[in-house]
């Protein structure tokens, strides 16, 4: 087991000799893992690394796919997706409560999408927002159930550059203020420079690299120290500049 | 040859040196919709008719004048049988497509919804579908009489495929992305089925109902020529035998109000369900 995991007392998710494989091809090998409570983690991988297999065996999202192994994750899991995954027949709010009841849901929806700056879009369909306000619609969902564990698969991967910059702040923002463990699916090394205080490479159904990222935020991509981090996880997923 | 075509492609180049305006693209799309453009053509037909029979172009034993029609319809309608058998086929109609409603929507959410009544049920609907509805008459009246009960059941037939067919399709086409989302948030079954299959195949459904709608004036029309003793049909029927064929066209052309008229409704209907979709257009 790492020796980061013992001075933690708490792992929010624990995954032991979690294998998984597709039609005979090994896609996970036997991953152990400690995912401390309240930490922002990102896995890093190249497409078809299996990251997103990870995060759906940790969702409880891998129906019938073939593996073993141990695996543990707190009771209340929200996940992002790639696409905003908004039900294009119900309105913004009534997006955000889908799953959600009790007395007072509607009044955490509300507070919900204000806190991701979508107030007075509640009636709005999905299909009248923007990608971005779209991902934003789904982070409220994910966060209104006041998550645990907040998986998220490549979460900004189809917004636009400058879009993108503003949603990782705000993730980061929702984050410390509401604490929940993070698992953040990317193959963007900077996205997960910036925002995460711990980097995992997926590297032939292993984990290939485990790095912790000592540095307070806000971060930029421009200060030179993270500039050694970008370049150990490159060469960690066998990626090496030419100009560096 | 040559030499004309260079100068005319060389005529609009600036000379100035300045740069070219831009000129707006040719528009590919048809542009905007012309006002109550669907009336257009009816009104022209009606014109052109009117025009002819005003013209003495149109005999009148075959083609009566558009006012000798609404002439007849007047009298039909004050002094005939007409509103009976308006009545009558309204009623053969209406049953016909609620039993054929209902049995399409059940049908389709147990086979749509479990793999059980998948098995059972959606084999024997294709099979059903395989045969010629109207093929069904002879042996309906064998079984059911040649009552009104027989003209029900095969309108209900022919009205129930539609909407099974359309409405299963799209039960069973669900997004699997949207299967996975409210697995995520924890829905129960039934939430699931009624917040995420239901309204998800809503579009496919109204598709079956409108094929439905138009399949029960079909089915009636040549139920109530075939085998009838009242009715719209039946007084078209008498029509032929007297020649007067302006009583037909009355028929025909209440046959064609409650055609536009029950499509109107569904598709207001369908449109304020699915308003939501208007979103994606704009």
């Amino acid at each position: 087991m790492a020796p980061h995991t013992e001075q933690l007392t708490r792992p929010a998710v624990r995954l032991q000799g979690l294998t998984r494989s597709f039609d005979g091809r090994t896609v996970l090998d036997g991953i152990d893992l400690d995912l401390p409570a309240g930490q922002f983690t990102a896995l890093l991988g190249h497409s078809g690394s299996g990251k997103s297999t990870l995060l759906r065996a940790v969702a409880g999202l891998d129906h019938g796919v073939a593996g073993t192994g141990q695996l543990t994750a707190p009771e209340r899991v929200s996940v992002v997706f790639q696409d905003s995954r908004l039900l294009p027949w119900r309105r913004v709010l009534d997006n955000v409560l889908l799953g959600l009841d009790g007395k007072d849901a509607v009044e955490r929806g509300r507070a919900a999408l204000a806190e991701v700056g979508l107030k007075g879009r509640e009636r709005a369909w999905p299909g009248q927002l923007s990608g971005g306000e779209a991902q934003r619609a789904a982070l409220a969902r994910s966060l209104v159930r006041e998550p645990e564990l907040l998986l998220a698969d490549e979460p900004f991967g189809a917004l636009d550059a400058l879009t993108r910059i503003k949603m990782h702040s705000l993730l980061r923002d929702l984050w410390k203020r509401h604490r929940p463990s993070v698992l953040l699916v990317t193959h963007d090394v900077d996205e997960a420079i910036v925002l995460a205080d711990r980097v995992l490479v997926l590297e032939r159904g292993r984990i290939g690299l485990d790095l912790t990222i000592d540095h307070p935020h806000p971060r930029s991509y421009r200060e030179p120290v993270l500039g050694e981090y970008r370049e150990r996880l490159l060469a960690a997923l066998g990626v090496t500049e030419d100009h560096a | 040859m040559t030499a004309v075509t260079t100068t005319t492609t060389a005529a609009p180049a600036p000379v100035t040196g300045e740069l070219p305006q831009v000129r707006r693209r040719r528009r590919l799309s048809p542009g905007r919709r012309l006002p109550a453009a669907r009336l257009a053509g009816p009104l022209l037909v009606v014109a052109l008719w009117a025009a002819a029979s005003a013209a003495g172009r149109l005999d009148p034993g075959a083609v009566p004048a558009p006012w000798t029609v609404l002439k007849t319809a007047a009298h039909l309608w004050t002094e005939g049988t007409l509103p009976g058998d308006v009545l009558t086929s309204l009623q053969r109609a209406a049953y016909g497509f609620a039993i054929g409603l209902t049995a399409g929507i059940t049908l389709a959410l147990a086979s749509g919804l479990s793999r059980a009544g998948e098995a059972l049920i959606d084999g024997t609907v294709q099979l059903n579908r395989a045969i010629p509805t109207l093929g069904l008459i002879p042996l309906f009246i064998l079984w059911l009489g040649i009552g009104e009960t027989f003209k029900i059941a095969i309108i209900a037939i022919v009205v129930y495929i539609p909407i099974y067919l359309n409405t299963h399709a799209a039960l069973s086409g669900i997004d699997s992305r949207y299967v996975e989302l409210a697995e995520v948030q924890g829905l129960s079954r039934f939430a699931f089925v009624r917040q995420v299959v239901i309204p998800g195949a809503l579009p496919g459904f109204f598709v079956g109902l409108r094929l439905g709608v138009t399949g029960s004036w079909l089915g009636l029309v040549v139920l109530e020529q075939i085998n009838a003793t009242s009715g719209l049909g039946y007084l078209m029927f008498q029509a032929q035998n007297y020649g007067q064929s302006d009583v037909i066209l009355v028929g025909l052309l209440i046959y064609g109000v409650f055609g536009l008229v029950s499509d109107s409704v569904v598709r207001l209907i369908e449109r304020r369900v699915l308003s939501w979709r208007r979103t994606l257009s704009s």
